[in-house]
């Protein structure tokens, strides 16, 4: 039997019969619900000494002799939690396909050229207020064999640590107007009324005049934890 | 109230991006497979595994993460008796390694022995498991098969009906010489792993 979301979930289900991939994958048993398994108010903090400022800049962190190709973008936005505090020091990753919709992976056999000035990751921390902020490179529409002339939308991977266990989240921004956002079983995999929160807003007052076009994407992260059990 | 921003999947590409290092990429990581510097005290254990599919073949782009708490029994950044006593690097508790790494798509963890966190739970460690066609990852505990009689006690443990705890249990293989640990995942099937609402 599938397992289902909650009513009201923003989520998609584990199983979701048109991304065939979940069809060996998704588990089948409902994940169980037991309090003492969450670890409180904390959660993994992998982040620190690791970053630099240049992490954030996808346009430069893979430069080898030359700037990479394709269009400069800003990819912004502000985390919060569910109460909408904005969510400090969150370590945010990104990465994607170039311009030509290729990743930089190995095991990425797609037939278009690899751009040796971009690598497609990076990441940073969230400020005070909750912000973050990238420069990139638009990504590539890229074909997959999911089924019959596949492709799936121009989109950036994000991996979010917040402040608790709970709070974890790996999710895709996607860009506004893609014709194949309709037609992309991962994208409508989320309930109806929830997929607009994976689109980013395009953002005239984040431009980089004669530089970059800016995107906004906002993220709201699980959270904050229920108050604590009585002893 | 602001709604979650809901989960994507991982998808098949994520190890240039979050584990470079393992991937054959320049830059470094913000976790890998050494969880625990040398100056950090505990038992040394290794943890080894690997993730299975419905048909139960060995699935070569998952990512793990895991995340433990010290031989004390206090997390990073919480009342851990490692807490500024040590470089901030030497044990965040955290770790995380792709499976397309290895030939044979095995995750290999070198860590320390977590303690009880509170005294009634038995030592375990947080796994956290993403992958392409895992729409939202899912998240379960590791716990030890040489904790017998701490398992018995541990509730979340007992809160799991009694045919699958040992999904969850790590089997000790004196096979190697350095403590190893044994944990495969299995997505379906008759040993489906128990996974945990979050």
């Amino acid at each position: 039997m599938a397992v289902r979301e909650p009513a009201g979930s923003t989520h998609p289900p584990y199983r979701f019969a048109d991304y065939a991939s979940t069809r060996l994958r998704a588990p089948t048993q409902a994940p169980l619900s037991v309090p003492e398994f969450l670890p409180g108010e904390t959660g993994p903090a992998p982040a620190g000494a690791a970053l630099s400022p240049l992490d954030a800049d996808l346009t430069r962190n893979g430069r080898r002799n030359g700037e990479p190709i394709g269009e400069r973008i800003k990819v912004t936005g502000q985390i919060v939690d569910e109460a909408g505090h904005p969510v400090p020091g969150a370590l945010v990753e990104i990465w994607q396909a170039n311009a030509a919709g290729r990743y930089a992976q190995l095991t990425d056999q797609h037939d278009a050229p690899l751009d040796p000035n971009f690598l497609g990751a990076g990441r940073c921390e969230s400020d005070a207020s909750g912000r973050f902020g990238f420069r990139t490179i638009k990504p590539g529409a890229y074909p997959w064999q999911n089924h019959p002339n596949a492709w799936r939308p121009n989109h950036v991977h994000l991996s979010l640590f917040g402040p608790g266990f709970g709070s974890r989240l790996v999710t895709q921004m996607y860009f506004p107007g893609d014709p194949l956002l309709p037609l992309d079983p991962i994208f409508n995999s989320v309930p109806e009324d929830a997929r607009d929160l994976l689109v980013a807003r395009f953002d005239l007052a984040q431009t980089e005049p004669g530089i970059a076009l800016a995107f906004r994407f906002d993220i709201v992260l699980h959270g904050p934890e229920a108050t604590p059990r009585e002893a | 109230m602001p709604r979650q921003t809901p989960s994507q999947t991982i998808g098949p590409f994520f190890g240039f991006g979050l584990v470079p290092d393992q991937y054959g990429f320049a830059g470094t990581a913000v976790g890998g497979g050494t969880m625990a510097a040398d100056q950090v005290p505990g038992q040394r254990i290794r943890i080894i595994g690997k993730v299975f599919d419905g048909d139960g073949t060995v699935v070569p782009d998952a990512l793990i993460e895991l995340w433990q708490a010290d031989r004390s029994g206090g997390y990073d950044g919480t009342a851990g008796e490692l807490q500024g006593r040590l470089p901030n690097a030497a044990f965040h508790g955290f770790g995380r390694v792709g499976t397309g790494a290895s030939p044979d798509g095995q995750f290999v963890f070198g860590t320390i022995k977590p303690g009880s966190v509170d005294g009634l739970q038995a030592p375990h460690v947080h796994v956290t498991l993403f992958m392409r066609g895992l729409l939202r990852h899912v998240c379960t505990r590791m716990y030890f098969s040489d904790e017998h009689e701490a398992n018995l006690r541990d509730p979340v443990l007992r809160a799991v009906p009694r045919g699958r705890r040992d999904t969850l249990i790590a089997q000790r293989d004196d096979a190697f010489a350095d403590h190893t640990y044994s944990f495969d995942i299995h997505m379906q099937g008759e040993r489906e792993t128990v996974f945990f609402d979050v």
